[in-house]
């Protein structure tokens, strides 16, 4: 029974890790085509501003109730806990370095993928199921040129600059917490988070923005090209788009804190 | 010229295309029937390199496209206009961006020229001022001419249609076979046409390809194909389940 157990897991697993290959190559060769593209095809600013529009304009609410909330929440346990020690004026320069190297852009790119990561692989699978992807074939134009180039260029200009804002309304809801809930005295607040946050914190949160942007976009895509047939397709490339994209940031972040932070420790 | 040899096809280790073989030349105008999935569509999109063949060739002007990639089959479509099923209409555009499509990285045209382009397009499929109407705003047979125009605005060597008449009625099923036959004289191209509708095969074809079974099974003149007593094509062509119930 065990041997047999075994053999089924052996099966189970064998499938699993084919077709994780399977997908990683399939999207290193959508890569692989969007850098081509990128080398070859010039892409259209009307199509570029519309996708940073739909991208990062029409993401600007969650990303601010996101940004503000976290901020929030995050100054009032800081205080809570740094109160216990009387370093009750450093909680704004925690809630600043935390929200610029990792909150704002890890959060930020998390509700994006949620809101854009979904519309893009929705958007390019019903124009895939009722194929409309294979009449752009028809009409001489690479799918990857028309649909995936412009979404991933818009999604490196808007992640960046979401993150910032995100950064900006987290930092603000955090100082009106402090000041006007909290009581800690403004001038020592504001000073050191001054003090403590240095310019490299707000370039480690904008790059690793910038790569989530890519991220977001290329599952979404990728997921989009390849779903399948019908409204179950959609559904389940929506699904996995999102949930991909998530986990995908996640992991990124920790190692991209790894990278960078031995980088600015070497410099 | 198209020319297909011993094309093979599978999906999922079930065969659609097994070894068909013929050649269209230019002029042509060709309908393609055969029973419902039984790889007419499949046999179309390999002609454009929608789909790759799992072996055989497909040539178009004597160029083999089969292992070409995305980006070199591009320059083989232009040569292309395809009707879809569906009509496959860009749903975010209007009908004027729709048929403008092919238009869209072409420097060299004005956009003066290119709404003029787009309205004689409209004007020979006959729907005249419906540049800003989406295309949730129109009838199947509307859209389907949409379609149409869209795929001959730039002036294809080739019109492939697939299944233009499904799912309307026989008033504008009639007028989309007019409207074939129309672009067909006009544009001097090569017409090829997948469809159920026997009436339009008679009235488009100049010559009928029949696929059953996985492979080419009657390669005729319409007159030669509707006067066959063979019990295949007296089944399909008279639509009876049971053979025996055949009119011939």
């Amino acid at each position: 029974m065990f041997a047999s157990l075994g053999a089924l897991m052996n099966v189970f697993v064998n499938k699993r890790v084919n077709y994780v290959l399977s997908e990683l190559g399939q999207i290193a060769f959508l890569a692989r085509d969007i850098i081509l593209s990128l080398l070859t095809f010039k892409v259209t600013w009307r199509d570029l501003v519309y996708q940073i529009y739909s991208i990062g304009v029409k993401s600007q609410s969650v990303v601010v109730i996101t940004g503000a909330f976290t901020g929030m929440v995050l100054g009032a346990q800081t205080y809570f806990q740094f109160h216990k020690v009387k370093m009750d004026t450093a909680t704004l320069a925690v809630v600043s370095v935390s929200l610029c190297d990792e909150l704002g852009p890890v959060l930020t790119a998390l509700m994006v993928a949620g809101r854009v990561g979904a519309s893009i692989a929705a958007e390019i699978g019903t124009m895939r199921v009722t194929e409309q992807i294979d009449a752009l074939r028809t009409l001489a134009t690479h799918p990857v040129d028309y649909l995936v180039v412009p979404r991933i260029v818009a999604a490196h200009i808007a992640l960046p600059l979401l993150a910032m804002e995100a950064i900006v309304v987290g930092i603000g809801g955090s100082y009106l917490v402090c000041v006007f809930v909290l009581g800690i005295e403004p001038v020592y607040l504001w000073q050191n988070m001054l003090k403590y946050t240095e310019v490299v914190d707000l370039i480690i949160g904008l790059v690793k923005a910038f790569i989530f942007g890519g991220i977001i976009a290329l599952i979404g895509c990728y997921k989009g090209l390849t779903c399948g047939l019908g409204a179950e397709g959609v559904g389940h490339a929506t699904t996995e788009a999102v949930v991909y994209s998530s986990i995908t940031i996640l992991v990124t972040n920790f190692f991209l804190t790894l990278v960078m932070g031995k980088i600015v420790g070497l410099l | 010229m198209i020319e297909v040899r011993n094309l093979q096809k599978s999906f999922g280790g079930s065969k659609v295309l097994d070894g068909v073989s013929f050649r269209i030349e230019n002029g042509e105008s060709v309908a393609i029937i055969g029973r419902s999935g039984g790889g007419k569509s499949v046999l179309l999109k390999h002609l454009v390199g929608l789909l790759q063949p799992d072996s055989g060739e497909v040539l178009i002007d004597g160029e083999n496209i089969g292992p070409m990639n995305e980006r070199q089959l591009l320059r083989v479509r232009r040569k292309f206009g395809m009707v879809f099923q569906g009509a496959a209409l860009f749903d975010s555009m209007t009908v004027a961006e729709n048929v403008a499509f092919a238009f869209r990285n072409h420097e060299n045209l004005t956009a003066g020229e290119v709404a003029r382009r787009v309205a004689a397009a409209l004007e020979m499929v006959d729907l005249p001022g419906t540049e800003n109407r989406k295309p949730a705003e129109l009838s199947g047979g509307m859209r389907k001419r949409v379609g149409l125009a869209r795929a001959i605005i730039y002036e294809p060597q080739i019109v492939l249609y697939d299944e233009p008449t499904t799912g309307l009625d026989p008033i504008v099923s009639d007028s989309i076979d007019k409207l074939m036959i129309r672009v067909r004289d006009h544009l001097k191209v090569t017409s090829i046409v997948v469809t159920h509708d026997m009436r339009s095969a008679r009235r488009v074809g100049n010559r009928v390809l029949m696929l059953h079974e996985k492979k080419l099974y009657a390669n005729a003149t319409p007159e030669e194909f509707f006067a066959s007593a063979d019990p295949v094509v007296r089944q399909f062509v008279d639509g009876v389940a049971d053979a025996k119930e055949c009119l011939i």
